[in-house]
């Protein structure tokens, strides 16, 4: 494919890249020719500190992509439940750390 | 074969005039030697690409390869790739500008022959079309599976690639060879026929050659895509047209 169609999102949060800790405020998101997993095509997410242009990248295969997007999505439903109040977190179940 | 090499990173004029970087590479000795300018591809000015160039130094050729992404500076070049990528990449106005000055220092070299041709892989391949295009000193031109030559979809075109180059096809005025894999998805079997199609048409000088068991970025050895005896065969196709039309 080789283009240059990405998806942005401003984002806020932090990641940890080569010199240990950073803010991170964009992340890049294109279906394309991956740099290190062995796949012809990958879905990669760079994690970008927009001022010093540092960046957190990973490569994943479409299906794992794909799973790790209801991943994220459960784990926040999740989490919800429990911070917003609707459940108490337990140590039975390790909600709570 | 060129056993003895010249190979050295060099600084030349780009697009409005400013100095870039360039890595370029030519046989020892007095020449004449044909020039190349390589066209590196989207994930960056990467170690590929300068063995690129100095795999077309081993047979015969002085090449150089513009860093396309100089205006952002040193570092690792698939973060230097990223950051343009997330930039929206190199415009196709910029992308003139480095190859035409790219040619103009080849053909500035004392052991030059002053024929020039481009060549580039994937998003440099649909540079490659576009320069061969739009410039009028392009002595010949290999497309390497370019996508996006043909765009199916106009909503892909944006305000730094505004125009698919086989919008610009009437204007070619150099032979070009195409290399394609035939498992390819961009460009499809489909975009490359209709491609040739329009050349045919056009009465444009052109050689295509198409591959069963490959498919995109077949001659790139460090990917999964590689395809030892098609990129060999195809290769060996490279240096006879080069050789044929600039040499």
């Amino acid at each position: 494919m080789c283009s240059y169609i990405t998806e942005k999102s401003a984002i806020m949060g932090s990641a940890k890249g080569r010199r240990g800790w950073m803010s991170v405020d964009t992340a890049v998101v294109y279906y394309d020719h991956p740099t290190h997993v062995p796949l012809d095509h990958a879905l990669n997410i760079d994690f970008v500190d927009s001022r010093s242009h540092e960046r957190v990248a990973v490569e994943l295969s479409a299906d794992s992509a794909r799973e790790l997007v209801a991943r994220i999505q459960a784990a926040l439903d999740s989490g919800d439940a429990i911070h917003l109040g609707s459940r108490e977190p337990s140590l039975v179940d390790g909600a709570g750390r | 074969m060129y056993r003895g090499l010249v190979g050295k990173e060099i600084k030349y004029k780009g697009h409005d005039g400013v100095e870039k970087n360039a890595y370029f590479a030519r046989p020892e000795g007095d020449g004449p030697f044909p020039g190349v300018v390589f066209i590196h591809h989207v994930p960056g000015w990467n170690e590929v690409c300068v063995e690129t160039v100095r795999r077309l130094a081993h047979h015969g050729f002085a090449a150089i390869t513009p860093n396309l992404y100089a205006a952002y500076g040193e570092g690792d070049a698939d973060d230097i790739g990223a950051r343009a990528r997330a930039e929206g990449g190199v415009s196709d106005e910029q992308l003139l500008g480095d190859v035409s000055g790219s040619m103009a220092y080849l053909r500035a070299q004392p052991n030059a022959n002053g024929k020039v041709a481009v060549m580039g892989y994937c998003s440099g391949g649909r540079q490659t079309f576009l320069a061969a295009c739009r410039l009028k000193d392009v002595n010949a031109a290999v497309d390497c599976w370019g996508g996006r030559v043909m765009v199916k979809d106009k909503a892909a075109l944006t305000a730094k690639q505004p125009t698919a180059p086989i919008d610009f096809a009437k204007d070619l005025n150099c032979p070009i060879l195409g290399i394609f894999g035939n498992d390819d998805k961009e460009p499809d079997v489909e975009q490359v026929n209709k491609t040739e199609e329009i050349l045919k048409g056009l009465g444009k000088r052109h050689e295509f050659h198409r591959y069963d068991g490959a498919g995109h970025a077949f001659f790139d050895w460090s990917r999964p895509s590689y395809r030892p005896e098609q990129a060999m065969d195809a290769w060996g196709k490279v240096f006879a047209f080069l050789n044929k039309n600039i040499g």
